[in-house]
């Protein structure tokens, strides 16, 4: 089977070819251009049933238009009355058994990939990921490893990394199209599936699942580095020290305001598993503020100051006193210096 | 006589408002309860078309403000929850009650009380749904209300969806139930199963499909409101609860409901295109078997709308096996229709151009179909465009294609005018072209990472052209709507007169008058064969020899219950949703339910046996 699954590879190539020149989808987001093992799986299905599908498309069509081009009552034609057809038992089993058999060609590798992706043997000896989907945004407990994220989940390429997830409120799914299909994540079960990257890059994620009024705001994003540069990033950030007091002066005032004003109550800083609102341990380090604005002060300031503007219903809002335009930018100096590790974003090639 | 012809052309002849109001409020003839069927679908329609334009106008660039976030899912809740229970399920009740007891030569249907009642319940359901726009909010959790995003939404929106729909469900529910005893008993003398048209075949298949489905959404929809209302907990993992069996009641009640939505219509093109190609129903055997089978399928693959909750890979590899098996009936329907055409003589006017729209257009839906049930794919495909577009090719491709077919075709039938061609042809060719514009496209976007059911899209993520290409196509489709309506307009002002028989039909809604006496037929007609009109014809006679003597005929009083009964279950609806905030509510509740339980035992204490039209009233009316 792997022979001709090579064959729908390079079909595949042709594909993803024929959209780029069109324009058409963004490298670290598409399905179409797979960075990833599922999402390669998923590709050679997607083409494999598209072909099949177009070729009885073509036959339909073939007839459809051989029937209109032929039968269709001319201007000026006399009315004339047709046979009657009752029906033909050849024909009539011909497009019964062509169609199951064009079925059986997709349904046995699909079966294969289905259980291909399903299988967790190897999940022990590998990297473990506790996913925690909230609204709006997304938690990341690295098992065994004392670190906790937000929003940007590192992982190394060319290796399985395995996802526990499971929401914490209403049920929302986990996609990056580039490398690997979707996953729901429910509030009363956990659904573990692989993710394995084959390029260093970072990828963008969305939440599939409607899960209220900022739904659509719910980004986050993969970060794949090389085996080494991963494991000089796990280092640095458990060697993080949470009481390290910040440099310069307005990051300390703003280091002061953020235990002051009861940002802690549900954000924490090291590895520390509060679960409230999002961990802050590398934010300086952030691709985005929110997971959906650029990440600049500007954009912190605003966030800080209203985060219901920006992302609606979220469970940030009224939770702290408020702010002056001043307090928040102290704050914001502080957060931004958060930069626990050497690796980041650049890193990953992008 | 003048009695019984004001009664049967109540639309056609001038009189008061009031009177044709209470004529149509106390109706129990199945024609007339085509029309209200046909005009409160079409409002509904009219309703979820302006909100899918709001959705689309929101999604033309990245980043737009033109919609809220929050209310941006208020809009796409209410266009897909009116979309498939207030216009599609209502306008095929319409076709269903304009043509099916004339197709299989009854004079009424079985349960003429029922049938208005089963109107009635969906309007005022329709209707409590529609309120809550004025009332605080509409409902936001999409049309499918997964838990726990349902049972937690604020405010009253869900529970006027709760109310709602289970007030409109049980109206289909019993109207099903109507149709399903209507086709087994009524049927006039001959007409044996294998002789019935295929429009009236696939009605009574899909009846069968709604006596089955619909009581699993009433299920689901109780336990929703217990849990909304008085805390249940089903939904609640933190009580115990299972948010993932919502899904299931959901999705086993709402697989089953796109056939309801698309079975009638492809029995409506079977008769289209034997008409319109003046041969007989290429395999109609098959086709009837391919029918059921499909239905049959259609209760066992629920679960492939549930490909990504993490059933496993078994459970999946099963649903996606019977989900591709349902491409096989399909297909056979697809080339027996090209077989009917082939070698007849097509005749294409605005309703068989709808009729061939609908196989290309199908037939990529159908694509698709398959393309998603392969589970691995879906994983990529699920909650995004690329379904939005597969579900739109079936739904609008198949069903509303089929509707506007229907109209364009029954018209002559129901209203005794034909709609305009020119106008017709308009429609049709803007629509088609608006159609494909928005949806093709939309395969792509989801491929290229949009997920469904997002209020807005960033910049720069490659999905800005895309989504304003979809939203030109949705304009011309408005377009093509508003020349449609138009076109009812004219044509009920200046439309030409349509005789009995418009497009040398073959089955026997055409041997009656366009539009029919109340009574359908004056003397029940003896079947002969498969398309027995066209026997009649072909035989020289063109006319159908009766079953029995002229005699008295049996007609049903029109009775006001049916609408006072809903009315009574509208007006609790709104004290079961406010009890919630305060008790004294629960007065409104008392009040609604006595006055639907008051009429209820009115119904069954006062003696009502209808009416008799006399021999001599009959034989004085012309043909
Ligand atoms: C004027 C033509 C139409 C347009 C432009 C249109 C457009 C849309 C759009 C943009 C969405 C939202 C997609 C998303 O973000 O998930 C949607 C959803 C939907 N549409 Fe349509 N639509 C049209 C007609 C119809 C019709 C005729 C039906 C059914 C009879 C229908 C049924 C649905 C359903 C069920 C949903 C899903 C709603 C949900 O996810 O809660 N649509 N439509
Ligand atoms: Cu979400």
């Amino acid at each position: 089977m792997k022979g001709w699954m090579g064959k729908f590879r390079a079909l595949t190539l042709f594909g993803s070819l024929a959209l780029l020149l069109s324009g058409c989808g963004q490298e670290n987001l598409s399905a179409l251009i797979p960075k990833g093992y599922g999402a390669e799986k998923s590709l050679d299905l997607i083409i494999l049933t598209a072909i099949i599908m177009l070729f009885v498309l073509l036959i339909v069509m073939l007839v459809y238009i051989t029937v209109l081009v032929r039968f269709r009552k001319k201007k000026g034609q006399k009315d004339f009355i047709p046979k009657q057809v009752e029906g033909n038992k050849t024909l009539e089993t011909i497009w019964t058994v062509i169609p199951i058999l064009l079925l059986i060609i997709i349904a046995v590798p699909t079966v294969a990939a289905t259980f291909d992706l399903a299988d967790e043997s190897g999940a022990k000896d590998k990297l473990n990921v506790e996913v925690t989907g909230n609204q709006y945004w997304w938690h990341f407990n690295y098992k065994g490893q004392e670190i906790q994220t937000s929003q940007d989940l590192y992982i190394p390429t060319g290796e399985k990394v395995y996802l526990n997830m499971k929401s914490s409120d209403v049920i929302h799914s986990f996609w990056v199209p580039a490398i690997s299909g979707k996953m729901d994540v429910n509030p009363e079960n956990e659904n573990t599936m692989f993710i394995k990257a084959n390029e260093e890059g970072v990828y963008y994620g969305k939440c599939a699942e409607l899960c209220g009024p900022s739904h659509a705001l719910m980004d986050f994003k993969i970060i794949a580095v090389s085996p080494e540069e991963f494991d000089q990033w796990v280092k640095d950030m458990q060697n993080v020290d949470p009481k390290a007091v910040a440099e310069g002066e307005t990051a300390k005032q703003g280091q002061t305001l953020f235990e002051e004003s009861n940002c802690m109550g549900c954000h924490a800083i090291g590895s520390s598993p509060v679960q409230v609102g999002p961990n802050l341990t590398n934010f300086g380090e952030r691709t985005r503020i929110a997971g959906i604005l650029d990440h600049n002060k500007e954009n912190l300031i605003s966030w800080i100051m209203n985060p219901d503007s920006i992302k609606p219903g979220n469970k940030m809002d009224g939770k702290y006193p408020e702010l002056s335009r001043d307090e928040a930018s102290k704050i914001a100096d502080y957060l931004l210096q958060l930069k626990p590790s050497s690796i980041t974003a650049e890193d990953a090639g992008k | 006589m003048r009695e019984v012809k004001v009664v049967s052309n109540a639309a056609t002849h001038k009189r008061g408002f009031g009177a044709v109001l209470w004529d149509y409020l106390t109706t129990v003839d199945h024609k007339k309860i085509a029309h209200l069927y046909l005009f409160s679908g079409g409002f509904f329609f009219l309703m979820g078309g302006i909100e899918a334009m709001l959705i689309r106008i929101q999604l033309i660039k990245p980043n737009s403000e033109f919609l809220s976030n929050g209310l941006y899912n208020e809009v796409l809740t209410m266009h897909g929850t009116t979309m498939i229970f207030l216009a599609a399920m209502p306008l095929i009740f319409a076709l269903m009650n304009a043509a099916v007891p004339l197709q299989i030569g009854a004079r009424d249907v079985a349960f003429p009380f029922i049938n208005s009642l089963g109107f009635w319940l969906f309007l005022f359901g329709g209707l409590i749904l529609n309120c809550s726009w004025f009332l605080g909010g509409a409902p936001d959790a999409g049309w499918t209300a997964y838990a726990p995003l349902s049972t937690t939404s604020p405010g009253h929106g869900v529970d006027f969806y709760v109310i709602g729909l289970q007030i409109a469900g049980a109206g289909t529910l019993i109207g099903g139930i109507n149709f399903l005893v209507t086709i087994v008993n009524m049927r006039a003398p001959g007409m044996t199963y294998m002789r019935m048209p295929l429009f009236t075949w696939s009605v009574f298949i899909t009846s069968i499909l709604i006596l089955f489905a619909f009581p699993a959404l009433t299920v689901g929809l109780f336990l929703l409101m217990f849990e909304r209302m008085f805390g249940a907990g089903f939904f609640d993992a933190s009580l115990g609860g299972n948010a993932i069996i919502w899904e299931h009641l959901f999705w086993i009640f709402g697989h089953p409901e796109v056939y309801i939505l698309i079975l009638p219509l492809f029995g409506l093109f079977s008769d289209l295109f034997s008409t319109f190609s003046k041969k007989r129903l290429f395999g109609y055997t098959a086709m009837v078997f391919a029918t059921m089978l499909i239905a049959f399928l259609g209760f066992m693959v629920w679960a492939h709308h549930m490909f990504t909750v993490g059933l496993g890979p078994v459970a999946n590899s099963i649903f996606a096996i019977a989900t591709m098996a349902i491409a096989v009936p399909t297909g056979i329907k697809i080339f027996n229709w090209l077989a009917t055409m082939w070698g007849g003589q097509i005749t294409i006017n605005s309703a068989m151009l709808w009729a061939l729209g609908f196989i290309p257009t199908f037939t990529l839906g159908g694509m698709t179909g398959v393309m998603v049930a392969s589970v691995v794919a879906d994983y990529q495909y699920h909650d995004s465009y690329f379904v939005v577009a597969h579900f739109h090719y079936v739904i609008v491709g198949g069903t509303i294609f089929g509707i506007f077919a229907g109209l364009h075709y029954w018209w002559p039938k129901m209203f005794g005018r034909i709609l305009h061609e020119g106008m017709g042809k308009l429609t049709f060719w803007t629509f088609l072209i608006g159609f494909h514009l928005t949806f093709f496209i939309q395969h792509f976007l989801g491929l290229m990472g949009m997920p469904r059911r997002y209020s807005t899209y960033l910049p720069n993520q490659g999905l800005d052209l895309g989504n304003l290409i979809s939203t030109i196509g949705a304009f011309f489709m408005a377009f093509a709507v508003i020349v449609f309506v138009i076109n009812v307009f004219y044509t009920a002002a200046k439309g030409e007169k349509a005789p009995a028989d418009p497009w040398d039909g073959r089955t026997l809604e055409w041997a009656t008058a366009s539009p029919p006496a109340h009574y359908n037929f004056k003397q029940v007609p003896l079947v002969r064969g498969l398309d027995p009109l066209w026997i009649e014809k072909t035989e020289g006679k063109g006319k159908l020899t009766p079953s029995e003597p002229l005699g008295d005929i049996h007609m049903p009083n029109a009775s006001i219950l049916p609408f006072v009964m809903s009315l009574g279950l509208f007006i609790a609806g709104f004290g079961f949703i406010y009890q919630v905030d305060d008790k004294g509510w629960l007065a409104v509740v008392f009040i609604g339910m006595a006055i639907t339980l008051g009429s209820m035992l009115i119904r069954s204490l006062k003696d009502d046996l209808g009416h008799h039209i006399t021999k001599e009233e009959l034989e004085r009316e012309a043909d």
